[in-house]
Order: structure tokens, then C-alpha cells, then sequence
């Protein structure tokens, strides 16, 4: 074994659940929006924000303990970070190791920038539906009016103030 | 609905009819052949009461006349019945009721709801909460399926086919849904050429643009129609979208900025034939309304026996 890198030793292993590794840095928090964790779930929560990576000089780490998230759940955070990986720990070690990929339909995560789509309406229960069009660099389509969501509007929506 | 029922007989029963990129090239033949009867019919005076017993339902929540009309006709000439609103004053969504539970209570009263909407995506929406089919009469800027239909329709009766003509698509093409609708429904055919004629700010949108490319449809952009005009064969003009311009100041700039007048139908083919959606407001000279090249009025009249092929096929009444 080589030495321990930094990021382990801010966050000590799990036992079981969910690692999503090489999240850009300062996405951390937005990941875990768009995965609609906000905490008070109960599960152990670890962020580690802006270590060293060999790959992207500096990333993101989330720890989601006693929780094995499915890759249709997970997969979604491709929109903001194209270079996660997901980690699925158990009994403290990786069973499972993935790259996320966009999904061919985005629901419920994004809003349509078309004020007159279907799905801005005031009082409708109707979830947003984007299919993907395109991966690099991307671009999505809304279901219902056919407006076109591109990467810069997907993240400035997704990330709101933070960037 | 979603699609086709299982085990149905033929493309169009019990279908929903949202966008004419749903529908190929031989659906739209079967619905030209259908429409051929029942203009026989029509002349004749000899409509079979094929919808009798049947009740359509006309949820217009958004203004029209044509439209609205012609599916009232149809569905009135083949014996059947309808029920409907014209504007959303009119109804309990001006109490605050949701469009969805509008359209579920439709879907208890009616056999199929035709729906007009001014949001984009109303009618695919309407389609998923409905059992019943749902035909878009127009939502919002996005599509207008049975216009481009009777488009496409009117084309086959004054050429023979859409097939290798040259087309000119003049005016508004960023909020015209007949002119957006129109351009797809040529996707399915092989024009020789479609010119799309707009001032810059009313040019096509980027999906739209997309569609087109994807689809492989030989399309130019011009800016002025002069220059075009002795290569034409269809001009399809459409007027300013008003209602849908977010700035009236956006609307003062472009208002008036193009006009057909016989000046410039004389500089076209003699073969030259000349389509609007209608209604059209001052982008056609009435002088040209008498010209031989002016074929909106045929084009409108078309609306009824279109309509009803389409449903009493979606219903599957018609056997032709």
C-alpha cells in the first residue's frame, strides 16, 4: 500500500454506501442537490471539497454512508460533472466502480427556459422531461415545447449562484 | 393516449395526432385518399352519418375560427356532436381550475378531445393525462399538425405531388406554428428546394433548425423574396405572430416589413400558387386574393373533408 492520500485522511472510510470521486471542484454541493440529498435524510453525509487530484488538479469528494445509489439515480450528475466516478462500498471496499453518463431522459432536475412551455405553468403537477441530444458538448431538448437546453445554461441553472 | 392502440386496423385509429414529425409519408397518403371521398361526398351532398352518436370535444383555450369551425363542421356534416369552449373566460379555469383537470373531465364526456392551447407542449400533456385521443388544433408557437395536413394536402391537389417543387415559406418563421408545421411536414417529402423568407429576427428557431438539418431537408435563407420568386412553384406566406411576441416594441419593428403584392406575383411563374394558413392580416395585397396564383381560399376549404377523414379514421369509422 503507498501512502494514504490527504483526501483519506479528512474522511475516514465507509463501510457501506455510495462514493462519487473526481467531482470538479466546488461542485460537491450542487452534486448533492441535484441528487436531492440536503441531509435530512439521516444518512452520514461526508464532503470533502478541493483536494489534490492527479487527474484534475483539484476535485470534490461525496461520502453518502448506508446508501447504495443506482445508476439512474446517479447518473443524472453527469449534467455538472462529466468526471465522476461512482464508488459502491461495502464491508470497506469497492464492489463497484462506474463513470456516470448522461441519461437519455432528464426528469424533474432541470427547469424549461421557455416561460410558455407546458411545464412552467402555474398550477399543473407536471414534471420537466429533457431527452439528451447531444453529449459533447451538451445539449438537451424539452419534451414538451422542443426547446433546446445547452451545457453553459445547464450549468449556470444547476449551479446557480455558486459559479 | 400514446401512440397506437393494440390491434387496431390502420395508422390513424385511435391515435393522437400532437406533431406531423409522428406521422410518415403513407399515413398522410391514407389521409389524402380519405379526404378525396368525402369531398366527393360533400359535393355530392351525400355524407354518411359516420360520427353519428360520437360527441368531439373542442377545448379551444386559445382563440380561433377556422380551426375551431371546421372541426365543428366536420363533425356535424358526419353526424356527430360537440361540445366545447372557445376561451378560457368561458370555463372554470377562470376560476383557477388546472388544464389537466379540465382536460380529464373532457375525456369522461367526449370520444376525442381536439384541443388548442397557447403554452408549448399543452396538447402532449393533454394526450397523457387523456384515455381518449387528443388532436392538436395548435399549442402555443410549437405545432400545428391538421394545418400542415391540409398544407401538404393542398399541394398534392394543385401539383400532384409536394414531391420536387420549389417552395418559398415567407414571414414570420420564428412564432408561426403553420409555418414551422408546414417546413416539417415537407421533412417527410422531397422538395427540390425550400427557401425560408424572413426578416432577421423572425427566422426559424434553433430546434427548429435542427429538425430540419437532421432530417435532411435542402433549405436556404433568404432575406428578400424578390430574389427567389421566378424559381417558385409554392409560396406559403404566413402572417406576423403578434400574440406571441413577448415585446410589443419587438412587434412595432417587424410590423409591415414584407408584402405580397401582384406586382411580385406577376414576376413568378405563371404556375406560381400562393398558400396561407389564414387569417391573414396586410402581408397579402387584396388584389392578389383574385389572381389565379391565390390558392388560400381553396386551401381553407379543404379543412373540412380533411378534418373529417381524420376523424372518423382516429375514431375507426371511415372504410372508405
Amino acid at each position: 500500500m503507498g501512502p494514504v492520500p490527504d483526501s483519506e485522511l479528512l474522511v475516514r472510510k465507509i463501510r457501506e454506501g455510495t462514493v462519487i470521486d473526481h467531482i470538479p471542484a466546488g461542485r460537491a454541493l450542487a452534486v448533492l442537490r441535484i441528487l436531492g440529498i440536503t441531509g435530512r435524510e439521516g444518512f452520514r453525509v461526508a464532503v470533502v471539497m478541493n483536494v489534490e487530484s492527479r487527474k484534475l488538479g483539484r476535485k470534490d469528494i461525496v461520502k453518502v454512508e448506508g446508501r447504495l445509489l443506482k445508476p439512474h439515480e446517479v447518473d443524472v450528475i453527469a449534467l455538472i460533472a462529466p468526471t465522476a466516478t461512482i464508488n459502491i462500498v461495502k464491508d470497506y471496499k469497492v464492489v463497484e466502480k462506474r463513470r456516470v453518463k448522461i441519461p437519455r431522459l432528464v426528469e424533474g432536475v432541470l427547469k424549461c427556459k421557455n416561460p410558455t412551455c407546458i411545464t412552467r405553468k402555474k398550477g399543473e403537477y407536471i414534471r420537466s422531461r429533457f431527452r439528451l441530444v447531444s453529449e459533447k458538448p451538451v445539449i438537451l431538448q424539452c419534451v414538451y415545447c422542443g426547446t433546446l437546453l445547452h451545457e453553459d445554461e445547464i450549468l449556470a441553472q444547476v449551479l446557480g449562484e455558486q459559479e | 393516449m400514446g401512440g397506437l392502440q393494440a390491434g387496431s386496423v390502420g395508422a390513424f385509429k385511435g391515435r393522437d395526432v400532437i406533431s406531423i414529425l409522428d406521422f410518415t409519408r403513407s399515413d398522410l397518403e391514407e389521409l389524402f385518399e380519405a379526404a378525396d371521398w368525402f369531398r366527393r361526398r360533400l359535393l355530392d351532398g351525400n355524407v354518411p352519418k359516420l360520427l353519428d352518436g360520437r360527441l368531439v370535444a373542442l377545448a379551444f383555450f386559445e382563440p380561433s375560427t377556422r380551426t375551431r369551425l371546421s372541426f365543428e363542421a366536420a363533425a356535424k356534416r358526419l353526424g356527430g356532436e360537440t361540445i366545447g369552449f372557445t376561451s378560457e373566460e368561458a370555463i372554470s379555469v377562470a376560476k383557477g381550475e388546472s388544464f389537466a383537470d379540465t382536460i380529464r373531465m373532457l375525456d369522461a364526456y367526449a370520444d376525442i378531445i381536439v384541443v388548442r392551447h397557447k403554452y408549448e407542449g399543452a396538447a402532449l400533456y393533454a394526450a397523457e393525462v387523456a384515455e381518449k385521443p387528443v388532436v392538436n388544433a395548435g399549442d402555443g408557437r410549437q405545432h400545428h399538425p391538421t394545418q400542415a395536413m391540409i398544407d401538404l394536402y393542398t399541394v398534392k391537389l394543385l401539383f400532384g405531388s409536394p414531391d420536387g417543387l420549389v417552395y418559398a415559406v415567407l414571414g414570420d418563421l420564428r412564432y408561426s406554428r403553420a409555418a414551422i408545421s408546414f417546413l416539417y411536414g415537407l421533412t417527410l417529402y422531397k422538395p427540390k428546394r425550400v427557401y425560408l423568407v424572413s426578416p432577421p429576427q423572425l427566422r426559424i428557431r434553433e430546434e427548429v433548425e435542427m429538425v430540419l438539418r437532421e432530417r435532411g431537408l435542402p433549405y436556404r435563407e433568404a432575406s428578400d423574396i424578390t430574389e427567389v420568386i421566378e424559381e417558385v412553384d409554392v409560396l406559403y406566406v404566413v402572417r406576423i405572430q403578434r400574440e406571441r411576441f413577448p415585446d410589443p416594441m419587438e412587434y412595432e419593428k417587424v410590423r409591415g416589413s414584407y408584402r405580397v403584392t401582384p406586382e411580385l406575383v406577376k414576376k413568378g411563374k405563371p404556375t406560381l400558387r400562393i398558400l396561407h394558413p389564414l387569417p391573414k392580416v396586410d402581408e397579402i395585397d387584396p388584389r392578389v386574393d383574385s389572381m389565379p396564383q391565390a390558392a388560400y381560399f381553396f386551401q381553407a376549404s379543404l379543412g373540412v373533408p380533411l378534418r373529417m377523414a381524420l376523424l372518423t379514421m382516429i375514431l375507426g369509422v371511415y372504410a372508405g
